[in-house]
């Protein structure tokens, strides 16, 4: 199984080649097999299996890689929308979501 | 119920100087996975705080974090338990955690390992790497239909007050109240509206891949019409365009409404996505209960 797509043309995935040092750390930490390494840098390769979790860019070590991540939850989206805050779930009073 | 494990350093089996060290969260059920992969594979277990919560939500709120991770190390004295200077973390805790910062704050390196705690075997046999399988997050129907029940009570209490203002008013008719006529046929409104509900919350998850469209917004439309043409020909909507028209406004905004909270459950929906999708959905979606709602009541009270 090669997994879901969700939206086209939406992620806010950036990825600065020029500072990349093909440490791989990008591949290792995606898990939608967004990156593959090209001539020994990082490229990406699925842009929209991208689902902004963040882990990419707070472990690039050469700050290469930006992304506005946070939570993909209709849900979260709506209570940041009620209490006026960014998108945020649950969590700390259900235990069980997300 | 409590699903907290206390934080500290566990050991499975008989480490020693060399053994692995696996990092996870203090959430019972994450504690128990890793627990039980590392069946026969002497280990410590570093169990960091991260209030109760599973790794990947906790790494999304810094729970699962750099500091954290770094806090624990010291406090636990590490570089004294062991000679090595290695941790294996859950690939899904990379979202808090910066490998290079642990490294320069404690000395450290951060190995991510597999996504699920099963693979670490595999991974140790391969020395200590994960294959692509091993590092991305799949959704079979096994997973979606367990995430469903977290969906099914969203609507709380209102899942008890909507039915009964329904019941209720579908004894109204331009001639006057009818009990029985609410009593006999109530039940109907009743079904339909568990229906709808159930088509985003249940049916759409179950059936994610093979309904079309990206958007869980419609899937969720299509789903609650699919379902709607089923009442309708089994009777249960009622006869006449009166009764008709408003049943599948409500029937698809609340099926549709449903199924796009399902993106929090799903392992791939993106936080610009979802935000595109509810910018056109959720108006949408509450115009056709709206104008569903008054147009269902309008036929009580008037012929059309």
């Amino acid at each position: 199984m090669t997994g879901f797509v969700y939206l086209t043309d939406v992620v806010t995935l950036q990825l600065d080649v020029e500072k990349c040092t093909g440490c791989r750390m990008c591949l290792m930490v995606c898990p939608h097999a967004v990156f593959e390494i090209e001539n020994k840098r990082a490229s990406i390769r699925n842009r929209d299996f991208c689902m902004e979790c963040g882990a990419c860019s707070k472990n690039c070590p050469e700050g290469a890689i930006s992304v506005k991540s946070g939570v993909g939850c209709a849900a979260g989206i709506l209570n940041g929308l009620i209490r006026g805050t960014e998108p945020t779930c649950d969590c700390d009073s259900g235990g069980g979501c997300c | 119920m409590n699903y907290r494990v206390l934080p500290g350093l566990y050991a499975t089996g008989a480490p020693g100087r060399n053994s692995h060290v696996f990092v996870t969260g203090n959430y019972k059920l994450s504690f128990d996975h890793l627990r039980r992969a590392l069946n026969g594979i002497d280990a410590w277990m570093l169990v960091i705080d991260t209030r109760g919560i599973n790794v990947w939500c906790a790494a999304g709120k810094g729970t699962f974090g750099t500091t954290e991770l770094a806090n624990r190390i010291r406090l636990h004295h590490l570089d004294q338990l062991v000679d090595h200077r290695r941790v294996i973390l859950p690939q899904l805790g990379a979202t808090g955690v910066a490998a290079h910062e642990v490294k320069k704050m404690t000395g450290f390196s951060v190995v991510y390992g597999p996504v699920k705690a099963a693979d670490i075997r595999n991974f140790l046999e391969a020395g200590e790497k994960s294959d692509e399988s091993m590092r991305r997050i799949a959704f079979p129907l096994t997973e979606r239909l367990k995430l469903i029940p977290v969906d099914l009570f969203y609507g709380k209490y209102y899942l008890l007050i909507v039915p009964s203002v329904f019941l209720a008013l579908s004894g109204f008719t331009p001639a006057g109240y009818s009990f029985d006529l609410a009593l006999h046929s109530g039940w109907k409104t009743t079904v339909n509206l568990f229906a709808g509900y159930l088509s985003g919350c249940a049916l759409t998850p179950a059936l994610l891949p093979w309904i079309p469209f990206r958007s869980f917004s419609l899937k969720g439309l299509a789903t609650g019409w699919l379902v709607a043409i089923l009442l309708a020909s089994a009777g249960m909507l009622g006869s006449g365009v009166g009764d008709l028209f408003p049943w599948f406004l409500i029937l698809g905004g609340v099926s549709s409404f449903m199924a796009m909270n399902f993106t929090g459950s799903s392992t791939f929906t993106s936080l610009s996505g979802v935000q595109k999708e509810m910018k056109t959905a959720l108006p949408v979606q509450i115009s056709m209960v709206i104008v569903g709602l008054a147009g269902w009541i309008l036929t009580r009270f008037v012929d059309l």
